[in-house]
């Protein structure tokens, strides 16, 4: 669903680029939901693998923890660089 | 504690906000216009705007709370940490770009631009008013924390004082000082946590030696000898032994506690209250003369792997990997008083010793030892909070407010992606700030807020005084927002949008400014009135509040064709109700608000996202289903 409005802004993407990136948004948007439930799962229910030292002498609880938090930062960076073509390829 | 203000924290505060009220009053003279002064004109660069995502942001909930949390507690003030960062996904992938596409200075724009609505208008401003409202209160009543100490003055003269100096930048030159106020707090932010973590990596941990009498606390493994014991009737049977130095005269309150195999005698601290009225601390009246006493500063590590004493400079992993083996003491206040035959009432706060595996777990702390217990229901707050937070920060106006600063929906986009990566380099150093201040033997037992100060104050007054005033300057970027942002919902939203008042340009910047005054004027009646309430709790309140008003309507005015304009009223207005009322009702405000009986509250648990959040979808849904036909009607008469 594309609701535009020209009028307010100088943009300079197509209606076509706009659905792409959004598309693209949503996706990225339900894997990074999943890796966040994910943890507010094992928070919750699994302290026995909070406690889990999966190497480097950290736990589970501050490897995913800071895994989110890279997460986030290379996934906008991935989806600000497939967003950078302007023009209409789908 | 007593906190003796620093020189040359004040000097380099003063110095920032000269800087700040100077580039305020030279911007003031291109600020006229309505656009300029609520938008900046649309014209700040991507990169000054995301860096400015992160001074708005980034507040004293964040510097402070998060790393008082977690030098008290461990692990669980970084799930704040995550919760808050997390949220910028949502902003970055679902709102930004069409927030931006379809408003032009508020977030009521965009709810709006299809419908053109009164209603909505006026929904989606009083939403944002409360929401903003119950955002600087905390920042107000944390301000006032602040200055006590770090400049000496009292918590009302501190509140008037920031919220003096907010109101001057705000009314000045609007948005764009604003923004240039929050991108130099942003950047010092960074700059300086990543220097305060750095040299907490290089100092290590080290532990004291428990021989030397002058080290406290003192660790002994009987109190035989010169400690003779003092027992008056409160004290008697409970878990605290008293003592008194047959030579010093000095009295102290020891506890029990098992060290691994052992159990040893700690030295715990107190602060009683007289029947006359005065303070005593630790058996004598606060004060640095002779025959005065005061809290001694704590946070260390009492055992290192292998027996160690001192580790050296430490790596990012090995830090943990080193505090994972060791054991550390943390400090608690009793919530248990003890009452003497002569009306004084004594507060103890004792260490315990706990090891580091245990601190790095989530459930050490009181708000979150619902993740220790057995069943759901004692889950639900944290499942509930980690919701909020995360729906919470792309429906958070001032937050919204900053896509209308840039060009397009390009630099939208590029500046959320400069905004997360600040935001997220910064909340991955909370993790070693708190533990740092954790182990770093500088904390107040009685006030978490300080915790990041009080540790920078170890390594150099220069550092101290530097993230003294920096603390200083996140509220007042975060606070500046929030003005900006309830005076744009006031003209833009209310007046304009709903009355619909006929206002010039130059109208709408004036009453702009009036708007800054007097929501400026108001945080302060209420930073003041506040003072004693728990900061994160409102902070909280807040998240929770936008994530059910604001984003149900958002999200399905963004991906469902059939949402109506009643249906966004709806889900506008029973979002904030219900989360409100949710929270009025809760066990936290029996407590602190009201001071009532906890166990009397009227729900089950206290955040309220997990119920609100889908109450306000469902709300949206069934509304917009009930009056889609009304729509059709109308449009094909």
């Amino acid at each position: 669903m594309v609701l535009h409005d020209h009028a307010h802004s100088g943009e300079d993407e197509t209606e076509l680029v706009i659905a792409r990136n959004a598309r693209l948004g949503r996706w990225l948007f339900v894997g990074y939901l999943a890796l966040y439930l994910g943890y507010m799962w094992m928070v919750s229910f699994r302290p026995d693998l909070m406690r889990m030292m999966p190497g480097g002498g950290l736990n589970t609880a501050i490897w995913y923890g800071f895994g989110l938090i890279i997460a986030a930062i290379v996934l906008s960076f991935v989806y600000g660089w497939l967003c950078r073509k302007k023009d209409s390829a789908p | 504690m007593i906190y003796i203000p620093s020189i040359t924290a004040i000097a380099i505060f003063a110095a920032f906000v000269a800087f700040t009220l100077g580039l305020s009053f030279y911007f003031a003279r291109k600020t006229s216009s309505a656009s300029s002064y609520f938008a900046a004109g649309g014209q700040i660069h991507w990169f000054v705007n995301g860096v400015a995502f992160a001074g708005d942001y980034l507040s004293a909930a964040s510097f402070l709370g998060i790393c008082g949390m977690i030098a008290f507690y461990g692990y669980d003030g970084f799930l704040y940490s995550i919760g808050f960062l997390a949220g910028w996904i949502v902003a970055l992938l679902v709102v930004a770009e069409p927030l931006k596409r379809l408003g032009k200075y508020t977030f009521a724009d965009a709810l709006d631009a299809k419908f053109r609505s009164p209603g909505i208008k006026l929904a989606a401003g009083i939403s944002t008013l409360v929401v903003s409202l119950f955002y600087l209160i905390p920042q107000m009543v944390g301000a006032g924390a602040l200055v006590r100490p770090l400049l000496g003055f009292n918590h009302a003269t501190g509140v008037c004082l920031v919220g003096a100096i907010v109101v001057l930048i705000v009314v000045t030159a609007g948005m764009v000082s604003t923004t240039y106020v929050q991108f130099l707090k942003g950047s010092l932010l960074v700059v300086f946590s990543t220097i305060l973590t750095v040299a907490i990596l290089n100092r290590g941990f080290h532990v004291d030696s428990t021989d030397d009498p002058n080290v406290h606390p003192r660790v002994v493994a009987t109190l035989a000898g010169q400690e003779t014991p003092m027992i008056t009737e409160g004290w008697q049977g409970g878990v605290y032994q008293r003592t008194k130095n047959s030579q010093t005269g000095e009295v102290t309150v020891w506890r029990q506690m098992p060290n691994g195999a052992t159990s040893q005698f700690y030295e715990c601290q107190t602060i009683t209250l007289t029947h006359d009225g005065k303070k005593l601390v630790n058996g004598k009246p606060q004060g640095t003369e002779s025959g005065e006493g005061d809290l001694f500063p704590v946070g260390s590590v009492v055992n290192l792997p292998d027996g160690a004493t001192e580790t050296g400079p430490l790596g990012p992993m090995s830090f943990f990997r080193t505090l994972e083996g060791s054991t550390v003491l943390l400090w608690t206040e009793d919530k248990t008083k003890i009452t003497d035959h002569d009306g004084n009432v004594t507060t103890v706060y004792y260490p315990k010793p706990t090891s580091g595996s245990d601190v790095l777990l989530p459930g050490n702390s009181p708000t979150f030892s619902g993740l220790r217990q057995e069943g759901l229901l004692p889950k639900l707050n944290f499942l509930s909070l980690m919701l909020a937070l995360f729906f919470g920060t792309a429906s958070l106006p001032h937050i919204l407010i900053r896509y209308y600063t840039v060009k397009d929906q390009s630099a939208a986009r590029k500046s959320t992606v400069v905004g997360i990566t600040s935001i997220g380099f910064f909340y991955v150093l909370t993790l070693y700030i708190g533990l740092g201040a954790m182990t770093g033997g500088t904390l107040d037992v009685t006030n978490s807020n300080m915790a990041a100060p009080l540790l920078s104050r170890g390594f150099g007054e220069f550092l101290f005084a530097c993230i003294s005033a920096i603390a200083f300057t996140t509220v007042l970027g975060t606070v500046a927002g929030l003005i900006v942002a309830a005076a744009g919902a006031v003209v833009h939203d209310l007046l304009t949008g709903f009355c619909k008042m006929e206002l010039t340009d130059h109208e709408k910047v004036r009453i702009g400014r009036i708007g800054a005054i007097g929501v400026g004027m108001l945080a302060i009646v209420l930073g003041i009135l506040f003072e004693k309430m728990n900061v994160s709790f409102l902070v909280g309140w807040a998240f929770s509040v936008a994530a059910s008003a604001n984003m149900p309507s958002l999200a399905m005015l963004l991906f469902w064709r059939g949402t109506t304009r009643q249906g966004i009223i709806a889900g506008i207005m029973v979002g904030m109700i219900s989360s409100l009322g949710w929270v009025l009702l809760s066990a936290d405000a029996f407590k602190d608000v009201y001071g009532l009986d906890p166990k009397q509250s009227l729900v089950p648990f206290n955040q309220p996202g997990i119920v609100t959040i889908p109450l306000g979808f469902a709300t949206v849904f069934l509304v917009s289903l009930l009056t889609r036909g009304k729509q059709t009607a109308a449009a094909s008469n």
